[in-house]
């Protein structure tokens, strides 16, 4: 690992003016950030640790409707939090079905959504990776291609984005505060990733807060995230789903939908939402809008299976959130094996 | 097999190496003051190589197998993960701390009774974040949701059984019914 300086600064104008120096990188939980520095994959000359800065890390109401979320929410908190378990319980589902307690315990909000690919080219600092190093190559291309992207592959990077927040959190429409030291902004979620996945922002700027917007909890009843992965927990998403609907007289008044595990960025199929958008609700109907939102979908060497468990998870998910977002997140979040539970529902 | 642990970085000609800090933190109920040479050490080595404290275990060293658990602020965590010039002012639980006076804590006690380790290497992970568990969930006895809970904490002999029977003989739950056939 290379020598870095530990800066611990108790203002954010004194944590922006550190971050103006190069080589610089934000330490929040650091359950990404220090694995991929002693892998030597990330290499900062200093950490800016935001700990001292208190305000990033609590959930408050939006005036005008809606939450805040802090950039600095541990995952833990988030998905306990009573709020977002009224308003946007879709969202614990999502946390709770990544990763383990210790690292929940500790990882962040905006962490979880900057966080690094888990594409092994990109973890091998001698392997060639445009992500890593640009134009250097990828070493996942030629490769069985189990992992990659079936929509949104790019010549230059075939690696899928790991956060499971982040699906529903683009589902739902939410959006960044970022500061920097020319002042704040407020950025869509989906355009924090570029075409390969990479954080848009420039360096030195700092995520403040999620900002989830009043609507979102219009579908806190009918929204539940789906994941499949090779073992019960603790593994990222070999496809994942969030399917968020609001219902009315027996139709479909609005949906919303993401994938996870399929493409560089958490993917927002407005095909599929436009299928669903004033329908009445039946297998047939979940049919059509999965094979929309698949039909750009295309198999890089072994991973076309990718493609039928996309659909038929976004199906699941969708047949899923008709029957309604349980009391209580499932022992096992988002798991296709969690019982079917005839229990109590939210709200 | 994880890696060999990796030594501990040596000093480097870097422009910062100089630099140096100290740490104040309460370990296992005891006020300890601690410098630090270096800030890349994490928490698990800083136990296990500067304070003498070798229960915490160094498995994988990447946050995926849950040896190194310890409660950080009453919360568990990788040991590994945490730096530790992150710590000035913070509370760290050990295995150490467990128990008093020559006696086993509950847990403890309940691993030995319902035989929930054979090579020992990960229990005391195990048993920290049972800890944490029981802290986070409370009383809640169903299995599924202990099974998930313990999830960040692999055992290779496969006491994973045994392990969620000693934990809910804690919470008081106690019968075998959760054991495989």
């Amino acid at each position: 690992m290379r020598r870095f300086a530990y800066l611990r600064p108790a203002r954010l104008e004194e944590a922006l003016a550190a971050a103006a120096e190069p080589e610089t990188a934000w330490l929040a939980g650091g359950t990404n950030l220090v694995e991929l520095m002693k892998r030597g994959v990330a290499r900062p000359a200093r950490l800016v640790d935001l700990a001292g800065l208190e305000d990033l890390a609590t959930i408050t109401p939006l005036a005008a409707g809606g939450l805040s979320i802090g950039a600095a929410v541990r995952n833990a908190d988030l998905a306990r939090h009573p709020v977002i378990l009224r308003d946007a319980p879709i969202l614990a589902e999502a946390v709770l079905s990544a990763a383990a307690p210790q690292i929940r315990n500790r990882a962040t909000t905006a962490g979880n959504l900057l966080q690094a690919p888990r594409c092994a080219g990109f973890l091998d600092p001698g392997a060639a990776c445009n992500r890593r190093a640009a134009g250097s190559g990828c070493a996942a291309r030629g490769g069985d291609g189990r992992d990659a992207a079936v929509l949104g592959a790019t010549e230059a990077c075939i690696a899928v984005h790991p956060s499971d927040l982040a699906v529903p959190l683009v589902a739902l429409d939410a959006r960044l505060r970022v500061a920097g030291r020319d002042g704040e902004r407020t950025i869509a979620l989906g355009t924090l990733y570029g075409a390969d996945g990479a954080s848009t922002l420039p360096p030195g700027e700092l995520v403040r807060a999620v900002l989830l917007p009043a609507e979102a909890a219009g579908f806190a009843g009918h929204a539940r995230y789906l994941k499949l992965r090779e073992r019960t927990s603790f593994a990222f998403a070999l496809v994942s789903a969030a399917a968020a609907l609001r219902i009315a007289g027996g139709r479909i008044v609005a949906a919303r939908v993401a994938l996870g595990g399929v493409a560089p960025r958490p993917w927002r199929p407005a095909e599929a939402e436009a299928v669903l958008a004033g329908a009445v609700p039946t297998d047939a109907l979940f049919r059509a809008a999965a094979d929309a939102a698949l039909a750009a979908a295309r198999p890089i060497a072994e991973n076309g299976f990718k493609i039928e468990l996309a659909r038929r998870v976004l199906v699941r998910a969708l047949t899923l959130a008709l029957r309604g977002t349980p009391a209580r997140v499932p022992a096992l979040a988002a798991s296709p094996f969690a019982p079917a539970g005839e229990g109590a529902r939210h709200g | 097999m994880a890696d060999l642990p990796e030594p501990l970085p040596v000093q480097s000609a870097a422009p910062e190496a100089a630099e140096a800090s100290i740490i104040g933190l309460t370990l296992n109920g005891v006020t300890r003051v601690v410098p630090l040479d270096d800030p890349r050490v994490t928490l698990l080595d800083l136990l296990r190589e500067r304070l003498g404290l070798s229960g915490a275990k160094k498995g994988c060293d990447r946050g995926q197998c849950g040896a190194c658990t310890v409660l950080l602020d009453g919360r568990r965590v990788n040991a590994c993960l945490v730096l530790a010039v992150t710590l000035d002012g913070a509370a760290v639980e050990t295995i150490e701390g467990l128990g008093g006076g020559g006696a086993l804590h509950p847990l403890q006690a309940a691993f030995v009774e319902h035989d929930a380790l054979q090579c020992g290497f990960c229990t005391p992970g195990q048993i920290m974040s049972a800890l944490g568990l029981l802290a986070e969930e409370g009383n809640d006895p169903d299995p599924e949701r202990i099974r998930a809970g313990m999830s960040g904490n692999l055992c290779r002999c496969g006491a994973h059984p045994a392990i969620v029977a000693a934990i809910r003989a804690v919470i008081g739950a106690g019968d075998r019914s959760e054991m495989p056939e």
